[in-house]
């Protein structure tokens, strides 16, 4: 009978496996079963936790982020996510997505998500009056160009049904955590399959899958978070996404793109709230101690980067810088004046209408952050009678948000991608151009991603996500079709696989009683101190908050030798129960995914994300020489990255967000 | 805002292995005390690791038994608050409560079909496999939502 320390292995085989159970695997679920009916290709999707609230959308969502409706075009688009992330994003990726997006927000109305309508008279109801639908030409709340309002607590729950009564539920196991991706025996290119463990059972898994698609979401809790204490949970991005997507990635090979971009969004404090509703859909004003704006006040630093602070919506990361040269200026705290935009509000609306936006303030938190309620119960912050502060988080690794970290992935053939590449220095095994066979794969053979783990995109968001998801499930039908003799063979045999992952528990059945306490032991680090010192280290070496984001190459020089110790002492990790396996190896993808970041930013000679990080030395955007990728490969042998450049090419002209 | 179990509430999901907060929490923080020995309460669950509560509110939206609530992060939050939810099939309600007694409540939809009624294929064609290479999805806009573009913009073509 097995038990902690004496796991039973299971091993099985599929043609596709799915890891992740967010929006990307949720779409992936869904449109992949209509590609296979009359094949005999069988899919398996493992989630580490339960699919009705996993991944960044769990907890609900009060708006959709991306929706194009009829009235603009897929290119305007590609322009607005390149203009957002300082020029360097990848048109093709965006393009597709753009035009693909809108077919799964019209299913998640289908499927029961109240989606606000606008009446004829310009005047906003919810989500189940009972308004035509969007998909027949019924009108959405717009918060802002690209966003919708929906009533979203249930979002992920509405999704997730489709995707279980699609897949059927014996083709979906929950609370399997992936650790580690295979590659073939006979192809180090090509991906074989995967290993992780059951987190409820005493159960190491070990699949054997053609396809795989790797959708685990973006990376939290590497920099020191501005709460310690309790508080430490409250992170913006979801406190699971551990990075495994980046860092399995990296693992068997596959490339690596512009994991020096991260997003420092800038949100209510302490609660980290949604700031879009309260900007663009109640117009709010940000300003200084002394209700200054400080967009106009400091508008001229925007022209410090051209082109993109001269875009009618300046790039997210230039809004920061912004704002933080008030705080440095001693001008803070920032606040969110919410008192004056509903008095404005207010004097044009009818007593029931003040009602009803008095309701939507609220559900704007309660839908997806009710922690921000919290903050307001308990400081008795009304925002018709009291404003709130706003605060730069602690940074975050994403791609599908406004961030565009991520992993290099194949896109569509048909928007006129380069397929050659210009920049010197890519290793040779490397594709050329930017699709090399299958939509979403990476250069891993077989290896595929979707959602945070495609990079040079981003602004996907939950719906582009789903989409890029079953644009990922029907490609790995395709290429199972035409792999249809290929073998999967594991290159590690399972014994040794199975002693990697329960590593961990072994080191603390062998030294638990060295020591009375049982977390402090020289044999062996707590993943949550290892963690705490993953933290510390890139807080105060690799541009996080202690240093108003800001580092040089001799401070990256120092956290690569405390990382490189790190890493070593991860090897030392303990695991006293399964639950404590599980934060040992997100902790490992943390790491390496940490390392990834400051590998990029040691490599990029220039400041690309003014107001997200600043290169102290290379104080500068320097257009000539680094309006380019910098990708990156780690060789999981020698444990070491080698970062290199990849041509920049516009598909969409970027001049027509400036006229 | 870590959640935590009321021990008067709490029963345990009636001895059932696995209890919903623990089923549902994505961060796998909610345990059940089988015998009592890490809480003093068997047979109860609670939060193994507030610390790492994102405050989803997941547990306290699912428990049948409506024995979890959230206590504001202390090392943050003023004492006095409460945010409570009860979900329901189409609508959810929320009790808010400021630390100086004021109270709010708040209704708003979630759903606008019946909880368990997507049928996720139904009316839909099948995918067609001549189209597998081509850009859409198996039900190609069937849902009126592909945006085809206008191709003047795709200036290396």
């Amino acid at each position: 009978m097995a038990e902690f320390g004496n796991p039973d292995v299971v091993e099985e085989e599929v043609d596709i496996l799915l890891i992740g159970g967010g929006m990307a695997c949720c779409g992936a679920g869904f449109e992949i079963m209509r590609w296979m009916e009359g094949t005999d290709l069988t899919v398996k999707l493992v989630d580490k936790a339960a699919m009705d609230r996993s991944g960044a959308v769990a907890q609900g969502l009060s708006a959709i982020n991306t929706y194009i409706g009829s009235e603009q075009d897929p290119a305007d688009y590609a322009r607005m996510v390149s203009n957002d992330l300082m020029g360097i994003t990848r048109d093709d990726l965006a393009y597709d997505l753009g035009r693909h997006v809108d077919e799964s927000v019209h299913l998640f109305e289908e499927w029961g998500l109240p989606i606000w309508k606008l009446d004829e008279n310009g005047e906003r109801h919810d989500g189940a009056q009972g308004m035509t639908s969007l998909k027949d030409g019924g009108k959405p709340v717009r918060s802002g160009k690209w966003q919708i309002m929906i009533n979203g607590e249930s979002y992920k729950w509405i999704v997730a049904e489709a995707t279980k009564k699609s897949l059927g539920i014996d083709r979906i196991e929950e609370r399997i955590f992936i650790v580690k991706l295979i590659n073939d025996k006979n192809d180090p290119s090509r991906i074989a399959g995967a290993v992780g463990f059951s987190t409820r059972d005493h159960k190491i898994v070990v699949y054997k899958a053609k396809a795989i698609l790797l959708a685990a979401g973006g990376c939290v809790n590497i920099f020191r978070p501005r709460s310690v204490g309790e508080g430490t949970g409250r992170a913006w991005y979801p406190v699971w996404n551990a990075g495994s997507t980046y860092s399995m990635a990296a693992e068997a090979g596959a490339e690596l793109t512009l994991m020096e971009n991260r997003f420092v969004p800038t949100r209510f404090k302490d609660g980290y709230g949604p700031v879009g509703a309260w900007f663009l859909l109640f117009k709010s004003q940000a300003t200084n101690a002394i209700g200054e704006t400080y967009m106009t006040r400091n508008k001229e630093m925007l022209d410090d980067y051209p082109p993109y602070g001269q875009a009618a919506v300046p790039a997210s990361c230039l809004r920061n810088h912004l704002m933080l040269k008030e705080m440095k200026e001693g001008r803070g705290p920032i606040w969110m004046d919410t008192v004056t935009a509903l008095a404005n509000l207010r004097e044009t609306l009818s007593p029931r209408e003040v009602k009803h936006l008095e309701a939507e303030a609220w559900e704007d938190f309660l839908d997806m952050c009710v922690g921000q309620c919290g903050i307001w119960v308990g400081e008795n912050i009304e925002p018709e009678k009291k404003n709130s502060e706003l605060m730069p988080t602690e940074p975050y690794l994403l791609g599908s948000h406004s961030g565009c970290c991520g992993i290099w992935a194949s896109g569509p053939d048909d928007i006129g991608a380069p397929t050659t590449e210009t920049e010197a220095g890519v290793p040779d095994h490397l594709p050329s151009g930017w699709n090399w066979g299958y939509r979403g794969m990476t250069t891993v053979n077989g290896l595929f991603t979707a959602g945070d783990g495609v990079g040079a995109s981003g602004h996907k968001f939950s719906s582009g996500s789903h989409a890029e998801g079953r644009l990922a499930a029907k490609a790995m039908v395709k290429y199972c079709l035409d792999n249809a003799d290929y073998k999967p063979e594991l290159d590690t045999p399972v014994d040794e696989l199975v002693e990697a992952i329960y590593k961990p528990v072994r080191t603390f059945l062998e030294f638990k009683d060295y020591s009375t306490a049982i977390d402090v032991n020289p044999n062996y680090i707590t993943p949550k101190m290892l963690q705490f010192r993953l933290q510390k280290i890139m807080d105060e070496y690799v541009a996080g908050v202690a240093t108003y984001y800001t580092t040089n190459e001799h401070m990256l020089a120092v956290a690569e030798e405390k990382l490189d110790m790190l890493k070593e002492d991860a090897e030392k990790m303990r695991a006293k129960d399964l639950h404590e396996l599980l934060r040992a190896w997100e902790n490992y993808h943390r790491i390496l995914t940490a390392e990834a970041h400051m590998k990029h930013i040691q490599f990029r000679q220039e400041s690309r994300y003014p107001g997200f990080y600043y290169r102290a030395d290379k104080n500068f955007v320097d257009e000539e020489n680094w309006h380019c990728f910098v990708n990156s490969i780690y060789d999981k042998e020698s444990k070491k990255w080698t970062c290199f450049k990849r041509a920049h090419v516009d598909l969409v002209d970027k001049s027509k967000l400036f006229k | 805002m870590p959640t935590f179990v009321r021990t008067d509430k709490c029963d345990g999901c009636k001895g059932q292995d696995k209890t919903a907060c623990m089923y549902i929490c994505p961060h796998d923080l909610m345990k059940l005390d089988k015998d009592g020995s890490e809480t003093g309460h068997a047979m109860k669950s609670y939060n193994q690791e507030p610390e790492q509560c994102w405050e989803c509110y997941s547990c306290v939206k699912i428990c049948p038994q409506n024995a979890i609530e959230a206590r504001h992060y202390a090392d943050v939050v003023p004492l006095g608050g409460s945010v409570q939810p009860l979900r329901g099939t189409d609508s959810i309600m929320w009790t808010i409560k400021f630390r100086n007694g004021t109270m709010k409540r708040f209704k708003f939809p979630i759903r606008t079909t019946p909880e368990g009624s997507i049928d996720p294929y139904a009316g839909k064609p099948s995918a067609d496999m001549a189209n597998i290479a081509k850009p859409g999805f198996f039900n190609h806009n069937e849902q009126n939502g592909y945006r085809e573009g206008d191709k003047s913009e795709l200036i290396n073509l």
